[in-house]
């Protein structure tokens, strides 16, 4: 129960970031990835800090034996550079390219219920789904990869 | 149109750092979005209780942000519906082939220094890149 409430409160201070930034705004967002426009550095700075501080939390973790809340420390452990890993990166970029929106901002905006942002979190679900339908048909049913879904990069 | 924030942005981008700190520190997991919803939706998955927290977590953010004063978010989009359905289809399929998002590659892989997450991000933000400017600039504009 406390991990769970820690969940919870790392979702909240996630999504603050997220609000303060000004990444939930699709437009501001594309103002970085349009390069040829008006071009609005802020999201590398976002970028920026988010990392800067993660980096320091995870060199401190990799100090300890065991998380606060739970037995282990589940970090990815894949270094390889496979294919489903750059067409995967390909798909999501030219769909954050389209709407200027990824998983963390489109489900903060979910609140506000706006249409625009009730269909892509939809579709963006249906798209998640359907990659878990795609890869059971791909995968013979005794190969399917059992790993632990936190064994995930994200 | 819109202005260049780097003081916020780079403040909220500390939040989202500590969150994602805080959430290895506290539970041992990576915060990655994408990685948490679409533990959600594998069949047989046991872990759902945090990741049901944390997609919370971010929903709540706005609402108690509301209880302050501030607007629910709901952001203006040039794009039709149509578009915006394909764009978040894309989003889904393609950071659950690719194991992670902005979050989970972007900021967790970058904090790791994850050759892979590294490469996944370089890789999306470049395709984002020259989908922006296709649509903008390429297609008649």
């Amino acid at each position: 129960m406390p991990a769970i409430v820690a969940s919870f409160i790392c979702g909240l201070i996630f999504g603050a970031g997220l609000l303060i930034s000004g990444m939930t705004d699709p437009q501001k967002v594309l103002g970085f990835l349009d390069i040829f426009g008006a071009w609005d550095a802020t999201l590398a700075f976002v970028m920026g800090g988010a990392v800067a501080v993660s980096a320091v939390g995870f060199a401190i973790a990799r100090q300890r034996s065991a998380p606060a809340l739970a037995a282990q420390f589940r970090w990815p452990d894949r270094s390889d550079i496979d294919a489903p890993l750059v067409t995967g990166a390909v798909l999501f970029g030219i769909g954050w390219g389209l709407a200027g929106i990824c998983p963390g901002p489109a489900l903060v905006n979910f609140a506000g219920l706006s249409t625009p942002i009730v269909v892509f979190v939809v579709a963006m679900i249906l798209g998640m789904i359907g990659y878990e339908l795609w890869r059971r048909r791909a995968t013979a049913p005794d190969t399917i990869d059992t790993a632990l879904p936190s064994r995930a990069d994200g | 149109m819109h202005n260049f924030t780097p003081l916020s942005g780079f403040l909220g981008g500390a939040l989202i750092g500590l969150a994602a700190a805080m959430l290895m520190l506290l539970t041992g997991r990576i915060a990655g979005v994408s990685g948490v919803v679409g533990g959600l939706l594998q069949a047989g998955a046991a872990d759902r209780g945090w990741r049901i927290a944390f997609v919370a977590g971010l929903v709540a953010a706005p609402l108690i942000a509301a209880l302050f004063g501030a607007p629910l978010p709901r952001p203006a989009m040039d794009a039709s519906l149509a578009v915006i359905a394909l764009a978040g289809l894309l989003v889904g399929f393609g950071t659950r082939m690719g194991n992670g998002c902005t979050s989970g590659h972007g900021v967790c892989g970058f904090a790791r220094l994850s050759v892979r997450s590294i490469a996944a991000t370089l890789i999306f933000m470049l395709v984002a890149f020259a989908t922006v400017a296709l649509v903008r600039h390429g297609l008649g504009g």
